[in-house]
């Protein structure tokens, strides 16, 4: 009884996750459609995943993974997989964008998940100097662990990484916070709000498009490439240099 | 020749000798300084290439003062928070400490801050690694062999210092990527059984951070460790003029003398010169090669680390081994000794560091020989000491491996497991493989040496014989050439030690003396010994004229050319 009453207060006061508004039962039906050719030979017919016999899973659930989920996996190329392998990579995407929404149609409307996020919270041009501040120490504090500090991405064990940011849309790292793609945690709207959400994504897309302050940056991959041209091209030249020199005595002939 | 004598007027006879004289006579008289500056300023010092190496290391140190003293003016060592204001938009109004504040404003706000910073943090990087590499060549050459011992011994606490003063810099700005280092530094110091706590809470003030370590580390950068390193450079120099130069062997040089040119005006032309190549090596580096970019870190703060965290890659090898460690812990007496951070990170850096300081010492009680040495020894002529100078390489380069594990994980989509799997196993097996490969190298190099001395080098002339067989032309190798092959020490005959004395009592220190003799025979294991003058006699003789062996081709030979023909026939 106790159960039922909190039941159905949660779903009552629980906040509605918007679940793609626009789909039409068109939309639904043509991604259903997509569906069944393109990913149910790992996710199942039903979406509900593919259990192995040693019970791990050939493809996992989809159900209640939301649009956002879809709109990521697809719309970066992560979905479908090429092969299997530790993690999936970004690649160029299979889908078009209209079967891309569409396919995230069908999923949303089997249960209700994380919507793909509103325009106005990826719209970096709404972030101020103030907020872009803040995005940053929200980055360092939650995403540069894994990520690196201007998020050129870092290693994790196994063969799965984090990737780099460079090149990836404000909406597709939005959906990543949101959704936590493989080896991510979600960092809900709750734990972070929209509009921090955006500021760090304003910060790292700042970081990312300022010029490299200084010289050629060796990628932002930190003291190993400083170490690696300290030693060929400074070692390595000033040996050159040596050489010369050396070779050049005052008694040397040179005809 | 002696037209060529008389084409120089003496300096004093020279119209701005003869102005100069009244000034410096004046200042000779006041300083005395003349008959030193006659006997130093011609000072004869040897030609290679590899003998600059340690003025690399010079040179960018000089570098590195005059680049630090700009730094100076403008930086501020304090942990004070204050908000940031300046020109670098993303930190607009953010909460720092003044030390990160003011390199900030060094990097965006000061006219050539930026090129003057990365010029000072390329030249720290190089300096380390040039003391790196001149370490190696007096390694490889045996140049620290008596009477250099000393001097030996002032290097490596140079490059110890080195290491110090580097991360002492690279802690300053306060960034995230520098206090993460410090922390890994809070964390080898903890892990001093019994004292490590007490240690910290000494070095930082307090607990980590604290707000006394970039004030404390900026007195140790730029007033107590350069002033030791001066001093060391210093007493490292007059040593090196005191034994004067060594020199490799070849025709008229001997233990006794130095065969080169005077410091005046050759070297001076040539030291001075490279040091403006490094200058401006070092400058251009500066100029298009970003290093240390700060701002991309943020400010420290505790709570925070980013990936690809690395030490400047002088630390690399400590922290790879930190890195590969397996996870070893034990409890004794109620307190934890961390095994997984104390051997990595304090026992083997003192390794190296003892090895290397003991190994002059080691080397000569192995061997026996305490005669002094100026003429260096060609690397393949000592393969044992050659093998494990290659094998200690290959274990601090698999440590780097270590350290950048990440990077290389990333970059070449490998498994952050099995490199470290690697490395752990590596450690240990690639200095073993390397040493036997490096002997084997060596001995090889030294079965050449002997070919060339007995049979002639190879002269590129083929011949056919009248039944169809080809054969290379050997022609005799030049007598300077034969006497640079050949004048390295012969091997010495290993005896096995006395087990008892003239009256049959076991011979005092016996089991001391029988691992002396083991080690000997293990360091001369292999090595191919000169030919004997018999054996070139022998040569000579009764090889002449057949295949494959010297035939004296006359004043005029001069080689061949690419197709075979002789340059001059």
């Amino acid at each position: 009884m106790a159960l039922l009453v909190v039941g159905g207060v949660y779903t009552a006061v629980a906040p509605k996750p918007a679940t793609a508004e626009t789909a039409t039962t068109n939309d639904v039906e043509a991604g259903r459609q997509l569906f069944l050719v393109g990913c149910a030979s790992c996710h199942g017919k039903n979406a509900a995943g593919i259990e192995t016999k040693r019970g791990g899973n050939y493809g996992p659930t989809l159900i209640g993974v939301g649009a956002a989920s879809v709109d990521f996996q697809v719309g970066t190329g992560r979905m479908p997989m090429a092969q299997t392998a530790p993690q999936a990579p970004r690649k160029t995407p299979v889908y078009t964008a209209e079967e891309t929404r569409q396919l995230a149609a069908y999923i949303a409307s089997l249960s209700p998940g994380p919507a793909v996020p509103d325009g106005e919270y990826t719209d970096l041009d709404k972030a101020s100097v103030e907020d872009v501040r803040e995005g940053g120490e929200l980055f360092r504090s939650n995403c540069t662990a894994c990520h690196n500090s201007v998020g050129a991405g870092g290693a994790m064990p196994g063969g799965k990484y984090a990737p780099t940011l460079k090149g990836v849309s404000a909406k597709h790292i939005a959906e990543a916070m949101i959704t936590g793609p493989q080896q991510m945690p979600v960092f809900s709207d709750d734990v972070i709000t929209p509009e921090d959400k955006r500021n760090i994504i304003a910060y790292v897309k700042q970081v990312q498009d300022q010029p490299n302050y200084g010289g050629l940056a060796g990628g932002g991959l930190g003291p190993v490439v400083d170490g690696l041209f300290t030693w060929v091209i400074g070692i390595g030249g000033l040996v050159i240099a040596a050489i010369w020199i050396g070779a050049h005595g005052a008694r040397v002939k040179k005809s | 020749m002696s037209t060529t004598e008389q084409e120089y007027t003496p300096i004093q006879d020279t119209g701005f000798g003869k102005k100069a004289a009244g000034p410096v006579e004046w200042l000779d008289d006041r300083l005395g300084l003349a008959g030193v500056a006659k006997k130093n300023l011609r000072k004869v010092f040897p030609e290679h290439w590899s003998f600059m190496l340690g003025e690399i290391a010079l040179w960018s140190f000089v570098v590195l003062l005059l680049t630090g003293v700009f730094l100076t003016f403008w930086y501020q060592p304090s942990m004070t928070e204050v908000e940031y204001q300046g020109s670098y938009l993303p930190f607009n109004g953010l909460e720092m400490s003044s030390a990160y504040k003011s390199t900030l404003d060094i990097s965006f706000d000061i006219r050539g801050g930026l090129l003057i910073r990365q010029i000072h943090h390329w030249a720290a990087a190089l300096f380390v690694a040039a003391m790196m590499v001149h370490m190696l060549r007096v390694m490889f050459t045996g140049a620290y062999r008596k009477p250099r011992e000393i001097n030996w011994l002032i290097g490596l606490t140079l490059l110890l210092l080195g290491l110090v003063e580097g991360f002492a810099g690279y802690s300053l700005p306060d960034d995230l990527l520098s206090g993460t280092g410090l922390r890994f530094v809070d964390g080898l110091i903890r892990s001093i059984p019994l004292v490590g706590s007490y240690a910290e809470f000494f070095i930082f003030g307090g607990e980590f951070p604290g707000d006394e370590i970039i004030p404390r580390l900026y007195m140790a950068h730029i007033l107590l460790i350069p002033a030791l390193l001066l001093g060391l450079i210093g007493a490292h120099m007059l040593l090196l003029v005191f034994h004067k130069h060594t020199q490799w062997p070849g025709p008229g040089r001997t233990e006794k003398n130095v065969v080169g040119y005077p410091m005046l005006p050759v070297y001076a032309a040539k030291a001075g010169g490279f040091f403006f190549v490094v200058f401006g090596f070092l400058a251009v580096m500066g100029a298009l090669l970003q290093i240390n970019p700060i701002w991309a870190y943020g400010p420290y703060n505790p709570s925070e680390v980013t990936a690809g965290s690395q030490p400047d890659w002088y630390m690399g090898f400590v922290e790879g081994a930190v890195r590969v460690m397996p996870n070893w812990e034990s409890t004794i007496f109620g307190s934890t000794v961390s095994w997984n951070v104390f051997i990595p990170g304090m026992i083997l850096p003192g390794i190296f560091l003892t090895v290397g300081m003991l190994w002059p010492f080691l080397e000569q009680w192995i061997t026996g020989d305490k005669r002094e040495h100026h003429l260096l020894e060609r690397p393949r002529n000592a393969p044992f000491r050659t093998a494990f100078i290659v094998a200690g390489m290959t274990a601090y380069a698999v440590l780097w491996i270590g350290g950048g594990n990440d990077i290389i994980a990333t970059k070449f989509g490998l498994s952050l497991n099995a490199i470290t799997r690697f490395v752990q196993v590596g450690f240990f097996v690639a200095p073993v493989i390397a040493f036997m490969v490096t002997k084997r190298i060596c001995i090889g190099l030294q079965r050449a040496d002997a070919n060339r001395i007995l049979h002639g080098y190879e002269t590129g002339v083929i011949e056919r014989t009248p039944d169809g067989g080809f054969s290379e032309r050997h022609a005799p190798l030049p007598a300077g050439s034969q006497y640079t092959l050949t004048a390295h020490d012969r091997l010495p005959a290993l005896e096995a030690p006395a087990e008892t004395d003239g009256n049959g009592v076991a011979a005092p220190h016996g089991r001391v003396a029988k691992v002396q003799s083991w080690l000997r025979a293990r360091y001369y294991d292999g090595a191919l010994d000169k030919p004997t003058v018999e054996d070139v006699h022998h040569a000579e003789e009764h090889l002449s004229g057949h295949d494959g062996h010297p035939v004296e081709l006359g004043d005029e030979f001069q080689g061949v050319s690419e197709t075979g023909i002789p340059r001059v026939h």
